[in-house]
């Protein structure tokens, strides 16, 4: 180790993986994972998010995780996303594209993607 | 890409209870449901709650498992980690408030618990959230960043002003402030210096040194080489029991990792300052944490205290000048580079700064690790982090600082915890094992224990030590037989005085305050042992009487069955409402083992 430049970029490097860990993100994008989500195609777009998050400045920001069953089979995969001091959103019929668009617009934007939303698809 | 990462504890405590299954089980099932790429498996350092070990935590969401059995695995990675749902019957929880969480599905993370939220984890804080053998992990961290500040922006005049205005205080039992230490070595002038750190935590009870190297090993070593560059010495040396097997091998391994970095060796940083680091290995023998024992047996000798002066900052180590830190020490330097004094003086009293690790153990509910602010009371450390006392049983003392230190009673337990605090009460601070004892404990009796162990450690170089220690023990025990006299207490207060003044080192110095500190605050119970021949937690065998209550007694015999020297036998008296004649306990064949107080459900027997 020669110079500080050397430690700074194995830090940067590895600061990603190891951010899981503090687990202190201000919002938290949480993807159903029960028997129904996994059947109608939740695992890409738990990965969708996890790689949107990772790539982007959100991690650190972002908890992306996994529950149950949220109780809407129908509608599965659902993705509902807890903002500090905000009502939830709830994300109906996910794909890995909607995923990558919402981080996008929501999550960087700030602003719901309101087409996708349970409102507007029951 | 990663999503979720399982860190299963790699501890002492939880591989002793088989968290290596644990681990090799979360392996296969990953590989089993497909997860290789999505989940990352790590084995961490200590987390602290080592009675419910293994312990297990997956993030990001923070849930914490305990008693994890390798049965268990494959249930977690299909319900929590495939399809999201908490198996909550394995989840930590055992306050109501918790619990309660819990059956409401709200996620409860390790630092919600009442046993990690009055914590405040500054020496610990990656013990149990990184990989200790990474080097890459500690550096994401922040690791090796206060090194890099340290050779590249500070002369070693800032580095040991820094030290000296933060505060801090030698963690290894005396508190001798730790920028005086430096200050004192870094002026003297010599062929070579030496930074030794004190691993050799001999305490019965003490961990909280094995945690650190076993979970964070990384946060010494930088240290030390930090300490090299302040006083000026290029060498250094890591004293550590051979007895801690798992600490040795990452120690070891995070050495090997830092020469590869550079961040050992020459020219570190760039800056021309040099430094190597080793390890040698302690048999085990209690002196040698004692400074200059512990430097004699580096040398290749005996370990055997020396006379001081001269101090080892000016004659230490192969004579030459000497820093010595303990661990704990040690892991403090870099928190305290990076965040500067007056984050570190935030914290603790006035003149005991930052936070205490302290092994809790004894009768408490959560036997593990604590990192508490010094000034913290006794009663938040037992009550509000550990749970309590189990089965409802009172709290009587706790013992602080091990065989050198002495007990906290009941009556003190809104103590706040720091050097000064402890030492005006008669205690001392130690290295840091808080033995919790109930009414069960014999004062009398824990004295007797710890002065056994001192006597067996004596190294046996000064006679007040070797003979001293010896003649107090038979005191004791001539006391706990129901022999004593209460001459033999005004004795034992003088022997204990004898000894402190005229040992020749920290050793014999302090191998009587268990004695004193149990004289000062339950003399009545050594009266109650001579005088009324009576012990009253019911601990001293030789003292105890065990009596069948012949009214309560149904006759059954279990009594008489479990006893192993037939000592229980049926007598003529049938009492009023039994159908069977009730039975005796010969006083003169009773040998005291309780057999049969054991067995029996109807409450008939009783010790006094």
């Amino acid at each position: 180790m020669k110079s500080l430049a050397e430690l700074q970029a194995i830090k940067e490097r590895m600061k990603n993986k190891v951010i899981l860990r503090e687990g202190s993100g201000e919002v938290r994008v949480v993807v159903g994972m029960a028997t129904c989500g996994i059947a109608a195609g939740a695992r890409p777009v738990l990965n969708a998010f996890v790689e949107a998050v990772n790539n982007s400045d959100l991690a650190g920001k972002v908890t992306v995780s996994q529950t149950g069953c949220i109780g809407i089979c129908q509608f599965e995969p659902v993705v509902e996303i807890y903002e500090a001091g905000k009502e939830k959103t709830t994300y109906v019929k996910m794909t890995a594209e909607k995923a990558q668009e919402i981080v996008e617009k929501h999550l960087k934007g700030g602003k719901p993607v309101s087409e996708y939303t349970i409102g507007s698809n029951s | 890409m990663i999503r979720a990462h399982v860190l299963v504890c790699g501890g002492t405590g939880c591989t002793s209870s088989h968290s290596k299954d644990v681990q090799d089980a979360f392996a296969e099932s990953i590989k089993e449901f497909g997860l290789e790429n999505e989940v990352k498996l790590v084995q961490t350092g200590c987390f602290g709650l080592c009675a419910l070990g293994p312990v297990v935590i997956i993030y990001p969401d923070g849930t914490f498992y305990s008693r994890v059995e390798a049965k268990d695995v494959r249930e977690i990675v299909e319900e929590h980690l495939l399809k999201g749902r908490v198996v909550e019957r394995l989840v930590y929880a055992d306050t109501g408030e918790e619990a309660d969480a819990i059956r409401e599905k709200v996620n409860v993370s390790l630092s919600d618990t009442a046993f990690y939220k009055s914590q405040k984890r500054i020496v610990l804080r990656n013990c149990g959230v990184i990989d200790p053998d990474n080097i890459d992990e500690y550096i994401a961290m922040d690791g090796y960043a206060a090194l890099g500040k340290v050779l590249t922006e500070m002369t070693p005049e800032d580095v040991i002003k820094t030290i000296s205005d933060s505060g801090l205080r030698g963690r290894g039992g005396g508190g001798f402030p730790t920028g005086r230490k430096w200050a004192l070595t870094a002026p003297n002038k010599a062929d070579q210096k030496y930074v030794v750190c004190n691993a050799d935590e001999g305490d019965p009870g003490a961990f909280m040194d094995r945690s650190i190297l076993e979970g964070d090993p990384h946060s010494v070593i930088e240290a030390m080489t930090i300490c090299g560059y302040a006083i000026g010495a290029t060498k250094g040396y890591v004293y550590v029991r051979a007895e801690y097997p798992i600490a040795v091998n990452r120690l070891q391994r995070a050495i090997d990792q830092a020469y590869e970095y550079g961040l050992l060796g020459k020219n570190i940083f760039n800056s021309g300052f040099d430094f190597d680091l080793g390890i040698r290995l302690g048999a085990g023998a209690f002196v040698c944490g004692e400074e200059t024992a512990l430097m004699t047996s580096i040398e290749g000798n005996r370990g055997e205290p020396r006379p001081r002066p001269p101090y080892p900052a000016v004659k230490g180590l192969f004579n030459r000048p000497t820093v010595e830190n303990n661990v704990e020490t040690f892991a403090n330097i870099p928190q305290i580079i990076l965040n500067g004094v007056d984050w570190f003086r935030s914290m603790g009293t006035e003149k005991s700064k930052g936070t205490k690790v302290f092994a809790l153990g004894g009768k408490i509910e959560h036997t593990g690790l604590v990192e508490i602010p010094m000034g913290t009371t006794l009663r938040e450390i037992i009550y509000d982090i550990g749970g309590g006392i189990p089965n409802g049983k009172k709290f009587k003392a706790a013992q602080t600082g091990g065989p050198s230190g002495g007990c906290i009673p009941a009556s003190l337990i809104d103590t706040e915890v720091d050097y000064d605090n402890l030492v005006s009460i008669g205690c001392m601070m130690g290295s840091g094992g808080l033995i919790v004892m109930d009414e069960d404990t014999c004062m009398v009796d824990m004295a007797k224990f710890f002065l056994e162990f001192t006597v067996d450690e004596s190294c046996g170089k000064c006679t007040p030590c070797r003979v001293g220690t010896r003649r107090l023990l038979e005191i004791l025990e001539k006391i706990t037989d129901g022999k004593g006299t209460l001459e033999d207490i005004d004795r034992l207060e003088e022997l204990c005085n004898y000894i402190k003044q005229n040992s020749l080192c920290g050793l014999g110095q302090t191998a009587p305050n268990p004695v004193l500190a149990t004289l000062k605050f339950f003399r009545d119970e050594y009266i109650a042992h001579v005088v009324d021949k009576r012990c009253p937690a019911g601990v001293c065998k030789s003292m105890l009487t065990f009596t069948i209550d012949q009214d309560k007694c149904i006759g059954c015999g279990k009594c008489a069955k479990n006893c192993p020297n037939d000592a229980i036998v049926k007598t003529d008296y049938i009492a009023p409402g039994h159908k069977l004649p009730s039975y005796y306990i010969k006083p003169d064949a009773c040998i005291k083992c309780g057999a049969c107080m054991a067995g029996c459900k109807f409450n008939a027997i009783s010790k006094k």
